[in-house]
């Protein structure tokens, strides 16, 4: 329990997937100009981070490891995160045409978000069993939605700001990245 | 001509890093050292040329509703030879460059590459434009590197050239300095492209 605990407070904080592993920085600058986007994109990534993360570690060791095809990794985990989110897709708008409105626009970008891809194979370097590797994905989530959120607000706030005209756009955005990024080292003291 | 123009743009006026603000995950996560910055951007220009190049070659043949998957399995192909490659001859590098090796392959420089400019264009300068969005990567994590490493470090591919008294900014080595550099870096690139009315 105690190391279930441990995984879920450093995925969101201490190896924060945006701010410390550089993982979907695309999304989180794309789509972090406004809150409520970005909450919505945060439970979409949730969702399937989650889902691929169980998805990817039955294939890891029932079939490319039981049948020494580690080689082929790459390709597979990237071919069955794209079906899973197309066929998350259509699962989501038979069943919750709601749930559809307000996640519909961010799943199609999700297949490229490098934080799927890279959750996958960080649950095979990291050796997770199956609760701690759905665990590790949906925490890693978390995080990403907490900076991207955290980053939306600020963005938020500096729409009426005067900014040097050199540095608006994605420049300021890194700078802020990088100033929100100093913040959460803090956190490195407490695991 | 129109070729060399291909190259070109990729490296100066469309630059994936600083002007298309493409693959900005590796370009933080590995330029901590110049070598590391050389060597990423390498692989994915080498991953890059292959891609457009058989993308171009089949473009004719590959229907337009499953065009997506199949530029994925071409281009994850490519990033296994790759990542074998590395690992075979340049064990170092592959260990520093991690998962990020793997993550090539979404990389939205290369899909966007495929999906923008190989689907549409003859094989030629399909190879061109690869040549001139890889050098382009390779030049600006190379420099992105080469600024970190001086500063975290004072070395340059692992060359001290700052002197005994030198004292490091370690803050440039950590993910935070990689986003500091990165902003301030582009900032700089927005001036040069405006004050010389490049745009």
């Amino acid at each position: 329990m105690a190391s279930i605990l441990a995984i879920i407070f450093g995925a969101i904080f201490v190896n924060n997937f945006v701010l410390s592993r550089f993982l979907g920085i695309c999304p989180f600058l794309g789509v972090s100009k406004k809150v409520d986007t970005s909450i919505g994109m945060g439970m979409a990534v949730t969702f399937v981070m989650g889902l691929a993360s169980l998805v990817t570690w039955l294939l890891e060791y029932y079939i490319l490891q039981a049948y020494q095809l580690e080689y082929l990794r790459t390709i597979v985990f990237i071919l069955v995160i794209a079906a899973l989110v197309q066929f998350v897709e259509l699962v989501i708008r038979k069943i919750s045409p709601v749930l559809y409105q307000a996640l519909g626009i961010f799943l199609p970008l999700i297949t490229t978000n490098c934080a799927v891809l890279g959750v996958a194979l960080l649950n095979v370097q990291l050796q997770y069993n199956l609760l701690e590797s759905v665990v590790f994905g949906v925490a890693a989530a978390l995080g990403f939605t907490l900076a991207l959120v955290i980053m939306a607000g600020i963005r938020e706030r500096l729409e009426m700001v005067p900014i040097p005209k050199y540095f608006r756009g994605v420049s300021l955005a890194l700078i802020i990245a990088g100033i929100l990024s100093i913040a959460f080292m803090g956190f490195q003291g407490m695991m | 001509m129109s070729l060399l123009k291909e190259v070109t743009k990729g490296i100066f006026k469309e630059n994936p890093t600083f002007r298309l603000v493409l693959g900005t995950c590796p370009t933080l996560a590995v330029t901590t050292l110049a070598i590391n910055g050389l060597g990423m951007g390498l692989s994915t220009a080498a991953v890059l040329i292959a891609s457009n190049f058989v993308i171009s070659l089949l473009r004719k043949f590959i229907p337009d509703k499953i065009r997506i998957p199949a530029y994925i399995v071409i281009i994850a192909t490519f990033v296994t030879v790759v990542d074998m490659l590395l690992n075979a001859f340049t064990p170092e590098l592959h260990s520093a460059l991690g998962i990020f090796i793997p993550l090539i392959v979404v990389n939205c420089i290369i899909l966007g590459r495929a999906e923008a400019f190989a689907s549409k264009n003859p094989i030629v300068a399909s190879i061109a434009d690869g040549l001139g969005m890889g050098l382009g990567f390779t030049l600006s994590l190379t420099i992105m590197g080469a600024i970190r490493e001086i500063l975290a470090a004072g070395t340059i591919f692992g060359v001290s050239i700052m002197g005994a008294g030198y004292e490091p900014f370690q803050i440039f080595g950590s993910p935070a300095g990689g986003f500091l550099v990165y902003g301030l870096m582009m900032a700089l690139v927005n001036m040069f492209f405006k004050k010389f009315r490049l745009e």
